[in-house]
């Protein structure tokens, strides 16, 4: 929204902080300014220019040779512009004058003839965007006057950025409520020049007023139609000062009828229509829900298929206007027009919204009547409408003016109470300062209110504030007005709360610091993926912004490896990267649905990708790469974090549910189980499921739940020894599918009490070792808690395991 | 020119060859300091030529003088150099490893500078009283719109550009949601923070994204009022941006709170002065706040007369971007791991 600070002062004569000031005030108090611009400020070597003579240029065909009356002797121009006319104004400047921007104008031959200045367009002046043709200037005023004089220049424009609650602001008179020094005491709208004093007549139905016959057939759609009917109007270009507020604000002059409701459209928030009165059939207006297979081509010279979710204007036998949207083309007023019919309506913001939805369009007036316009100020806003198009296009208005519909209604009163001013502001404002600071804006009070902090103040709501609705509205009113940053800086004391942490976090926490720890650097991915990176019963998006962003992901890995992929086109080999994040699938059918969101698992997981180099190079070795032990290594510390945490090696999970492990993960993987429940796998990454180049490493990944891992608990002191510990080393020959994990158990069972930790320190799988078995040495180690064990008890232990391993496993000791 | 004057500056030049010459033959700082007596010492060379000074003619002792000065000045220069080169060189193979090779590292992680936005947040509001919550990201238009008092029909609604997964399911476009969970399960008092993702039809460009981090916050007690809400906000200002930082409300419109406000921190990059960051206004907004309206505590059935509170949303990329001066949204997401280095 564009509001010209010319305008506002023309509205409420008592604004007088400049443009900035204003711009800075409103969006403290009121809705966002985005830009604050000065127009029109460097006009000083623009005069007024007619053109007293225009012909065709010798050399070339598309330009004009003029002869420009500026005020003292007339200037030989050549222009280019294609709406040049002989005996026309237009803004000139002569040589050596400067454009706003310091663009000197210079004497220069163009085609063969000297042109001795420019005449100008609103883009080259700074002042508006048409550049499509000189800038004509109504009402010749006399050559040689400032151009700034006779377009009211400079102007601040103001664009506001509104909020949906507060469209009041959408037009000048609302903007000057809000700032004017009294507010709505100040307002004071100029004169148009013409007065018209209608005689309403009023009823359910306009039968013949005016000789036009006015019905709302569908009330909920309309709730009031006024309408005055103007004869014999001179449709032409509107005076210089009508088209240049306009133009100030970015509105385009059409011609002096369209530009009078524009104008109250701007000055009021009214949305208003002409209609060329002849085009109406009957003459009748019905506001109705249009029925199927109707049609209506609008101004803009769209053609619209219509059915019944439309609200339409129409005429005797069909649509004239989309209702609240657009007019129609077939009614419009042109320069044949000589009779129009003013419409000022007030129509269902609902209904508009669809109407417009339908036609896939959104007006000024449309925005208006989807938020709610002033119905207090339809019957003034369409009075000024019809004085204006008097004073601008002449013509006749007739007397009685037309009002069908809901009759105004009283204004809506809230209360509000001075003590929960205190309460839920902090503020300590007696019922007097209350009302100084909402009487500005429009809002009524009664007579004397009672003093003291029981008072309720009963106020009344002005027609323009439909936003306004309970006291929680008044309070911020009284919160705004009284100025966000005029509170005192105090400090309140406060109860902690009753919540307590989510679980989650405090696990995020752990399970982050580890792995940061552990070298890995952490991703955030935006969950939309492509439907190929997820499983079958993946989430789709029903309008996702494009075919790679489609559903939501199923896994973290495969993302993970997307971005590894990433990592290797930037040339990096060596990537850690994990990521904490939700992910999502459909949950599957047979449960029982009380809740929509119950279609629905999400739940957050840890994604981890290892690649590359173990450690950074350096010059001192070779350096290897990450292998299987390293992403063993990581799952197993995780898992030890994660209370009832345990890993399964080459456990099967490729069909696990909810896990789209079979998507790249190969046989050397882990499972990681929490209690009998797979909760995740980590493992090597098939090398068809990364598309890497030559030089990269093997990828390692791993894949577990978070939110569904069991209570927390927190680290408990153990006592730290005392006696020292003996070790022996035991080297054995275990057959081949014999897992490690297996001689480890039976030598922690066969063990004493004092056998304190069991550890493989080399394993051996040459042609020595045999075929069948292969060689692994383990360093027990023994310790009391309460004295220095003697070799015979440790002798004694480690022969029971040795007895132990042969009987069960038949594992043996190897000879040296 | 005398030629007792062409001497002396013969000698000064010999002076400077010489002296160059051995100050760069010199392997350890024995040898440096040998070569300093000689030439820059008491009674060294370049001592005994400034003696000879007295026995040149007064036209050309000026010039003879500036040259002695030149030498002197050019030999200090040189055994400064040489003396620190030779140290480091007697370090290095003194200890019979060459130290000056590089270490050996390891691999070094670390956070995302949007979680570590994120938790800092936390971290300043935990002293506040916040706890920290959770919810889901799918959502039902009731916890979304409805509940916050966002008619689904109102405009209000256009705000959001919403993702939907099926009538009434939506991907939530705000954290806001979790407001509704936390007081419909809990009672008053109520402090948490709700950190997560949400979704909103935007194409990626430099500064926006389909789905980006918000984290919400939420304060419902007896008695809290609009001065509590801004100390609150200020204090968290302070913590995060320092002191020198400003603090400015704006009205605004949320429909869930009322008065609403849009808090802006006088702009970090530029001081407040104006630049790009800050669209030169000086300021820079980071949240939306204001009290919780009285519709929302009556659709999640408490008591709107009796509880005050307010809530507040900010966004942790966007300050992360402006903290971090980083350019494109975009870069928060492609997991490089050259970016994410930068920030452990």
């Amino acid at each position: 929204m564009e509001i010209s600070v010319a305008w506002l002062r023309a509205v409420a004569p008592t604004i007088a902080d400049d443009g900035e000031e204003l711009g800075h005030r409103l969006s403290l108090q009121a809705v966002p300014v985005d830009k604050i611009e000065l127009i029109g400020g460097e006009l000083q070597d623009v005069v007024v220019g007619r053109v007293l003579r225009a012909e065709k240029h010798p050399n070339a065909d598309r330009l004009t040779l003029c002869q420009v009356d500026a005020g003292g002797e007339p200037f030989e121009v050549v222009c280019g512009a294609p709406n040049v006319i002989e005996g026309a104004s237009y803004p000139f400047i002569g040589p050596g004058g400067a454009l706003p921007g310091g663009f000197v104008i210079e004497r220069r031959k163009i085609r063969g003839v000297v042109s001795n200045g420019m005449l100008c367009s609103e883009q080259e002046l700074g002042i508006g965007r048409d550049s499509a043709g000189i800038l004509h200037l109504e009402d010749g005023p006399a050559p040689g006057t400032p151009i700034a004089e006779v377009l009211g220049l400079p102007d601040t424009r103001l664009t506001l950025d509104l909020t949906p609650n507060r469209v009041d602001l959408a037009c000048h008179l609302g903007v000057a409520r809000e700032l004017a020094p009294a507010g709505v005491a100040d307002i004071s709208l100029p004169s148009l020049g013409a007065s018209w004093d209608p005689e309403w007549v009023a009823g359910e139905d306009s039968a013949g007023t005016s000789g036009v016959t006015v019905r709302i057939d569908d009330p909920d759609r309309c709730f009031r139609y006024l309408a005055a009917v103007v004869r014999g109007v001179q449709v032409g270009p509107s005076p210089e000062w009508l088209q240049s507020r306009l133009r100030a604000v970015g509105a385009r002059p059409i011609n002096n009828v369209v530009d009078a409701t524009n104008y109250v459209l701007l000055e009021a928030n009214q949305p208003l229509h002409a209609f060329d009165l002849e085009r109406l059939d009957g003459p009748e207006i019905r506001v109705r829900a249009a029925a199927s297979g109707e049609s209506l081509t609008t101004l803009d010279g769209e053609s619209h298929e219509l059915d019944s979710e439309s609200t339409v204007i129409a005429d005797a036998s069909h649509p004239v206007a989309l209702a609240g949207v657009m007019g129609g083309a077939e009614s419009e007023v042109t320069a044949e027009t000589s009779d129009v019919l003013v419409e000022c309506a007030w129509f269902d913001a609902g209904h508009t919204r669809r109407t417009a939805e339908r036609a896939g369009i959104s007006t000024d007036a449309s925005y208006r009547f989807e938020r709610g316009i002033d119905e207090g100020g339809m019957a003034e806003a369409l009075r000024r409408c019809v004085e204006l198009i008097l004073a601008a296009a002449g013509g006749e208005a007739e007397r009685a003016a037309i009002r069908v519909g809901r009759p105004e209604a009283p204004a809506v009163e809230v209360g509000l109470r001075v003590a929960r001013v205190r309460r839920v502001l902090g503020l300590r404002l007696s019922a007097e300062q209350i009302i100084g600071l909402l009487e500005p804006l429009g809002f009524g009070f009664e007579e004397e209110p009672a003093e003291g902090p029981e008072t309720e103040l009963l106020v009344r709501v002005p027609s323009w504030r439909g936003d306004v609705t309970r006291e929680a509205d008044l309070l911020e009113e009284v919160a705004r007005r009284y100025g966000y940053d005029r509170f005192p800086d105090e400090t309140r004391s406060f109860r902690p709360t009753t919540v307590p942490d989510d679980p989650v976090w405090f696990r995020r926490d752990r399970i982050s610091r580890l792995l940061t720890a552990c070298g890995f650097l952490e991703a955030r991915g935006l969950p939309m993926v492509d439907a190929a990176r997820a499983r079958e019963d993946r989430v789709p998006l029903l309008h996702p912004l494009s075919a790679t962003e489609a559903v939501l992901r199923t896994d973290l890995v495969p993302q993970l490896i997307d971005r590894l992929q990433h990592n290797f086109s930037r040339g990096r080999r060596a990537v850690r990267l994990f990521e904490i994040g939700t992910v999502f699938s459909k949950a599957s059918a047979e449960t029982e649905a009380s809740d929509v969101r119950d279609a629905y698992r999400e739940e957050v997981r840890v994604g981890l990708v290892m690649t590359g180099a173990r450690q950074p190079d350096h010059w001192s070795s070779a350096g290897e790469d990450t292998d299987m032990w390293d992403l063993l290594g990581v799952t197993e510390q995780v898992a030890g974090l994660l209370p009832g945490v345990e890993i399964r090696p080459g456990h099967p999970v490729d069909a696990v549910p909810g896990f789209g492990f079979g998507g790249w993960l190969s046989d050397d993987r882990t499972a990681m189980f929490d209690g009998s429940e797979i909760i995740g796998a980590a493992g090597r990454v098939r090398g068809d499921a990364v598309d890497g180049p030559p030089w990269a490493g093997v990828v390692f990944a791993a894949e577990f739940r978070l939110s569904a891992v069991g209570v927390d608990t927190e680290p408990r002191y153990q006592e730290l020894p005392t006696y020292p510990s003996t070790s022996r080393d035991l080297a054995l020959s275990v057959p081949s599918d014999t897992p490690a994990a297996m001689v480890e158990a039976v030598i922690r069972s066969a063990g004493p009490a004092e056998l304190v930790s069991v550890r493989p320190f080399d394993v051996y799988e040459g042609e020595a070792s045999g075929e069948e078995s292969r060689s692994i040495a383990w360093r027990l180690v023994f310790r009391a808690a309460d004295r220095t064990l003697t070799d015979a008890e440790v002798e004694t232990g480690v022969e029971s395991i040795v007895t132990k391993l042969r009987e069960e496993l038949d594992v043996r000791v190897r000879k040296s | 020119m005398t030629s007792d004057g062409m001497s002396l500056r013969e000698r000064l030049e010999g002076i400077r060859t010489s002296g160059l010459a051995a100050f760069t033959a010199a392997v350890d700082e024995e040898a440096l300091e040998s070569a300093r007596v000689r030439y820059l010492g008491r009674s060294g060379e370049l001592s005994a030529a400034m003696a000879s000074l007295g026995g040149v003619p007064a036209e050309d002792r000026p010039a003879a003088g500036r040259l002695a000065n030149e030498v002197k000045r050019e030999l200090e220069a040189a055994l400064e150099d040489r003396l620190s080169k030779v140290a480091v060189a007697e370090v290095a193979s003194g200890a019979s490893l060459d130290l000056s090779l590089p270490g050996r590292r390891t691999w070094v992680g670390g956070t995302h500078p949007v979680t570590q936005v994120i938790d800092e947040i936390c971290e300043i509001f935990g002293e506040l009283g916040f706890s920290r919550a959770a919810g889901p990201e799918i959502e039902t238009d009731w916890y979304n719109f409805t509940a916050l008092n966002i008619p689904l029909d109102h405009p209000a609604a256009d705000m959001h550009d919403t993702f939907y997964l099926d009538d009434g399911v939506l991907l939530r476009t705000h954290t806001s949601p979790v407001q509704a969970r936390i007081m419909m399960d809990g009672e008053p008092p109520i402090r948490i923070l709700a950190p997560g993702l949400c979704y909103r039809r935007d194409a990626w460009d430099a500064s926006h994204a389909p789905a980006f981090e918000q984290v919400e916050g939420l304060a419902v007690d007896e008695g809290i009022d609009f001065v509590e809400f801004r100390a609150a906000i200020a204090f968290f200002v302070r913590r995060f941006f320092g002191s020198g930082v400003k603090t400015r409300f704006r009205a605004s419109y949320f429909p869930f709170t009322e008065p609403s406000a849009e808090v802006d921190v006088s702009c970090i990059l530029c001081n407040a002065s104006g630049c790009s960051a800050c669209k030169g206004t000086g300021w820079v907004e980071i949240m939306g706040s204001g009290m919780v309206h009285p519709a929302v505590f009556e659709a999640v059935g408490l008591d709107a007369e009796r509880y005050t509170g307010y809530a507040f949303g900010m966004g942790p990329a966007r300050i992360a971007m402006l903290r971090y001066r980083i350019p494109d949204i975009r870069l928060l997401y492609e997991a490089d791991a050259a970016f994410l280095e930068q920030f452990v």
